[in-house]
This record gives structure tokens, C-alpha cells and sequence, in this order.
């Protein structure tokens, strides 16, 4: 099934009954695994048992950047493609790249006090990663507050773009400034440091993450073509009340 | 592995991640549910989409 044949909504529902189930279950199975795996995990000869934070922190970290370049994405399919369900898809990812990010904040916080003496530090890496937060908010209000979908997407696209120069930033922040965030140890040139006793259950809770987000995601825009559905079929009932 | 003094950071943080990922899957399944009963009970109030196929029709 190619993207174009994906532009049909009642084809893409089709094939989310299909596959939401499979997707569910597969989620649930790797989180199982990666818990299990996270809670087994050896202490860090440094950071003691807080290393166990990592395994939640920074697949939500790595959701938050990731998100919203799936909203970038889709805000080019609805500037430039026209793609139909492109706006369906990045006012669906929203709210759920938005909880990624609160997510690896508090976790993020919840480390930083027991690690670095702090909850917060405005410095570069934590700032940047509340300002994606924050857009992401923005975002959803924006969405919430122009009432036609088709005029509050091109706003929302055009919005999501200029965004997405934050990805950068944060990505980098670590490298560009002193900050107290260690700077990255799994993508980076000359491969992760991390032993693979954590190495392991980081990429299968990344994974198991990743496949949260995808199930949520589709089952969200689901939800969203119903509510067009039921919007056309309101308005479609008031024309047909004032005919009448 | 013993949780130790940090205790309190690991759980918390444990604790906040499922319930947002809870709360994140209530609110979809519950959204779903509500718009599957709009979509009824505007079929069942007469007005049909232009296809003609069931508005609830998602497979």
C-alpha cells in the first residue's frame, strides 16, 4: 500500500483495525521486556541505582526530538503535497510528543537531583528541551483555537517548521555549550560508551517506546477522521434542518 | 538490585511515566468510544453520509 493509496481515510482506517492490534501487543510484550531487563540491570559503579532513571529517560527524550520531526514531515504534507491525512497526523502527534517531553523533564529532574545536586539548571540542554515543551503546548492551542481545521493545519504546518529549528539545538546543545548534561553517549561518532548491560535494555525500552508512540499515534488519527466524520455529518444535518 | 536511598527518585519517576502513558491510553480508547456514538446517534437521527456507507464502518 503506497502513501497516495494511505491519502484514501477510509482505506487508512481499514488498515488500522488491521494492524492496531498486532502493534498493541507487540508494545506491550517489549515494555515487559525492557521493565524486566531495566530492573535487572546492574548498578552504575558512579551513579548507583539511579541508573535505572536512564531507561525511561531517555527513550522519551529521543521520542520529544522525534515527534515533532514527524510533525515536520507532516506539516510539508500539508504545505506542499496536500497530503489529506498530513494535518490529521501532526494534530495527532501533538499532545503525544508533548507528553514525551514532560516526561523526560521530570524524569530528567527526578535524576538531575540525586546526580547533580538540582531539580533544574537553565542551562542549555534543559532549556532548549522547555522550550520544546512549550511549543508543543502552543501547538495544541493553536489547534484548539481556530475552529476550521483546513486554515488551523496551514498555521499549525508553518509553526511546526520554525520549530523544528530547535531539534539542532538541542541535539547539539551539549557539544555548542557547558552544560551539566553529559553529552551523548549512544549516537555518536565512534559508537555508544554505554556497556552493553545497559546498552541492551536502553534500545528495547527505545524500541518498546517507539512502538507505544506508533500505536497511540494511528489509533489517534483514527480518532480524528471519526471526528471529521461526525463534523461533515452535523453540518450536512444543519443544511438539511435550515432546508427544511 | 537494591533501590537504597535513591528510592524515592526511581519510583517517582517509574510512577509519573505510567501514569502518563495510562492516562495517554484511557484517553484514546474513551475518545474513540465517544466519537463511534456520535457517529450513531447521528445515523440514527436520519442523516447518512454521501457514499451511503455506514459512518461507523471502519473496517
Amino acid at each position: 500500500m503506497t502513501l497516495t493509496e494511505l491519502a484514501n481515510p477510509t482505506r487508512f482506517l481499514a488498515l488500522t483495525a488491521r494492524i492496531l492490534p498486532w502493534l498493541a501487543g507487540a508494545t506491550a510484550i517489549l515494555l515487559l521486556i525492557g521493565l524486566y531487563q531495566s530492573v535487572t540491570a546492574p548498578d552504575d559503579y558512579q551513579q548507583g541505582a539511579t541508573v535505572e532513571i536512564m531507561f525511561i529517560h531517555v527513550p522519551n527524550a529521543w521520542l520529544s526530538m522525534f515527534v515533532w520531526a514527524v510533525m515536520s514531515v507532516a506539516a510539508l504534507g500539508t504545505l506542499v503535497w496536500r497530503h489529506p491525512l498530513a494535518d490529521v497526523a501532526a494534530k495527532t502527534a501533538a499532545p503525544i510528543g508533548a507528553s514525551f517531553t514532560f516526561l523526560a523533564l521530570v524524569t530528567g529532574s527526578l535524576w538531575g537531583r540525586p546526580m547533580w545536586g538540582t531539580y533544574w539548571e537553565w542551562d542549555a540542554r534543559l532549556t532548549s528541551v522547555l522550550i520544546l515543551f512549550l511549543m508543543y503546548l502552543g501547538l495544541i492551542a493553536l489547534w484548539r483555537a481556530v475552529e476550521d481545521p483546513s486554515r488551523a493545519a496551514r498555521a499549525a504546518a508553518v509553526l511546526t517548521l520554525v520549530g523544528a529549528i530547535n531539534l539542532p539545538i538541542i541535539k547539539f546543545s551539549v557539544d555548542w555549550w557547558n552544560t551539566l548534561h553529559q553529552p551523548a553517549s549512544v549516537f555518536r561518532m565512534g559508537g555508544p560508551t554505554l556497556d552493553r548491560a545497559y546498552l541492551i535494555p536502553l534500545m528495547v525500552m527505545a524500541l518498546a517506546f517507539s512502538l507505544l508512540f506508533i500505536t497511540l499515534h494511528l489509533a489517534a488519527m483514527r480518532n480524528e477522521i471519526l471526528r471529521r466524520r461526525v463534523r461533515a455529518l452535523q453540518m450536512m444535518q444543519a443544511s438539511q434542518r435550515r432546508a427544511a | 538490585m537494591s533501590l537504597g536511598r535513591y528510592a524515592p527518585f526511581i519510583l517517582t519517576s517509574y510512577g509519573i511515566v505510567a501514569a502518563v502513558v495510562l492516562f495517554l491510553i484511557v484517553w484514546i480508547t474513551m475518545d474513540y468510544r465517544r466519537q463511534l456514538q456520535r457517529l450513531r446517534e447521528l445515523e440514527a437521527s436520519g442523516v447518512s453520509r454521501r457514499s451511503g456507507r455506514s459512518a461507523v464502518d471502519t473496517k
